[in-house]
C-alpha cells in the first residue's frame, strides 16, 4: 500500500467511526436493559427472602 | 444451567472481538476504492450473516419444540430471534451508513441485498406481536414455532434469490473470493468469530436470565403454598 495511493483515497472516517459506535450502542442498551433486569431479580429475590423468613416464624 | 461457562465465554468474545477489529484497522490493507470507509465490513457483514444464521437457529429450535413438545426449544427458539433481531437492527444502520459513505444514499430500493435483509426483518419484526397476541401458553409456543419454522425457511431462500439477482449497486463480495486478499478473509474469519461468540454469550445471557425469572416464579409459588396451606389446614 503506497503512501500515494492512500492520499488518492476517500477520507470517510467519521462514518466509519459512526457505524462502530452503533455496534458498541447497541452493546450498550442491550446491558443496560440487562442490568436494569438484574435489579427486578434482585428486588423480587429480596421479597422473596422475606416472605420466607415471615413464614418461617 | 445457561449460566455455567458464561463468564469464559464472555472474556472469550471480548479478546475475539477486540483482535478482530484491531486487526481491521491496523493489519488488513487499506481498500484500493473505498479506503477507510471498507472497515465497516468487518462489522456490517459478519453482522448480518451470523443475525441470518440466528433465524435458522431459531428455526431449528421450533422444529424440536414441535416434534418433542418441550416447552425450553420454544424459549430456545425466542431468544434465538430475538439476538437476531438485535443484531438486525445493527446490519441496517451499519448497512445505510456504508451506503451513505459509499454511494451517497442512506438506502437504494433497487438493491435486491438491501431490500430483501429489510423484508427478512420486518418479517421477524412481526414475531413478537404475534406471539404475545395469544394469552394461552401452549397455543402461543406453538404458533410461535410454526411461524420461526415457515420465516427460517425463507431465510436460505432468500439468500439464495438474492445471490441470483442482478447485483446493482451492493457488491456480491462473498461470491467471488479471487477479490479479496488473504489478510482481509483471515480478519473477516475472525470477526466472523468474534460475532458469533458474541451472539452465543448474549443467547446464553438472555437464556439464563430467562431461567433464572422462572426459577423464582416457580419460587414464589411454592413460598406461596407453603405459606396459605398451614393457614388453611389451622384447626376452626
Amino acid at each position: 500500500m503506497s503512501l500515494l495511493a492512500a492520499e488518492t483515497l476517500p477520507d470517510n472516517g467519521g462514518y466509519v467511526a459512526a457505524a462502530y459506535l452503533v455496534f458498541l450502542a447497541l452493546l450498550l442498551v442491550y446491558f443496560v436493559i440487562m442490568a436494569i433486569r438484574l435489579g427486578r431479580v434482585e428486588q423480587e429475590l429480596v421479597e422473596l427472602n422475606t416472605d420466607a423468613e415471615a413464614s418461617d416464624r | 444451567m445457561y449460566g455455567k461457562g458464561l463468564r469464559s465465554l464472555s472474556i472469550a468474545t471480548a479478546v475475539t472481538l477486540t483482535a478482530a477489529f484491531a486487526l481491521g484497522f491496523f493489519y488488513a490493507p487499506m481498500d484500493a476504492d473505498q479506503g477507510v470507509m471498507q472497515k465497516i465490513f468487518y462489522v456490517h457483514v459478519p453482522m448480518a450473516i451470523v443475525a441470518l444464521l440466528g433465524f435458522v437457529a431459531g428455526a431449528i429450535f421450533a422444529i424440536q419444540h414441535l416434534r418433542s413438545g418441550d416447552r425450553r426449544h420454544d424459549m430456545r427458539s425466542y431468544v434465538a430471534i430475538h439476538m437476531s433481531l438485535i443484531l438486525g437492527v445493527g446490519v441496517l444502520v451499519t448497512g445505510s451508513i456504508w451506503a451513505k459513505a459509499a454511494w451517497g444514499h442512506w438506502w437504494l430500493w433497487d438493491e435486491p441485498a438491501l431490500v430483501s435483509f429489510l423484508i427478512v426483518f420486518l418479517l421477524y419484526a412481526c414475531y413478537q406481536p404475534l406471539r404475545f397476541a395469544i394469552e394461552d401458553p401452549e397455543r402461543q409456543a406453538r404458533y410461535a414455532s410454526v411461524f420461526a419454522i415457515v420465516a427460517g425457511a425463507f431465510v436460505p431462500l432468500n439468500f439464495m434469490a438474492v445471490r441470483m439477482a442482478e447485483a446493482k449497486t451492493h457488491p456480491r463480495v462473498l461470491q467471488d473470493s479471487s477479490n479479496l486478499p488473504g489478510s482481509v478473509w483471515l480478519v473477516f474469519f475472525v470477526a466472523l468469530l468474534g460475532m458469533t461468540l458474541l451472539y452465543m454469550t448474549l443467547w446464553r445471557y438472555e437464556m439464563a436470565a430467562k431461567n433464572t425469572r422462572g426459577q423464582i416464579r416457580k419460587l414464589r409459588r411454592r413460598l406461596g403454598a407453603d405459606v396459605v396451606a398451614p393457614r388453611s389446614a389451622a384447626p376452626r
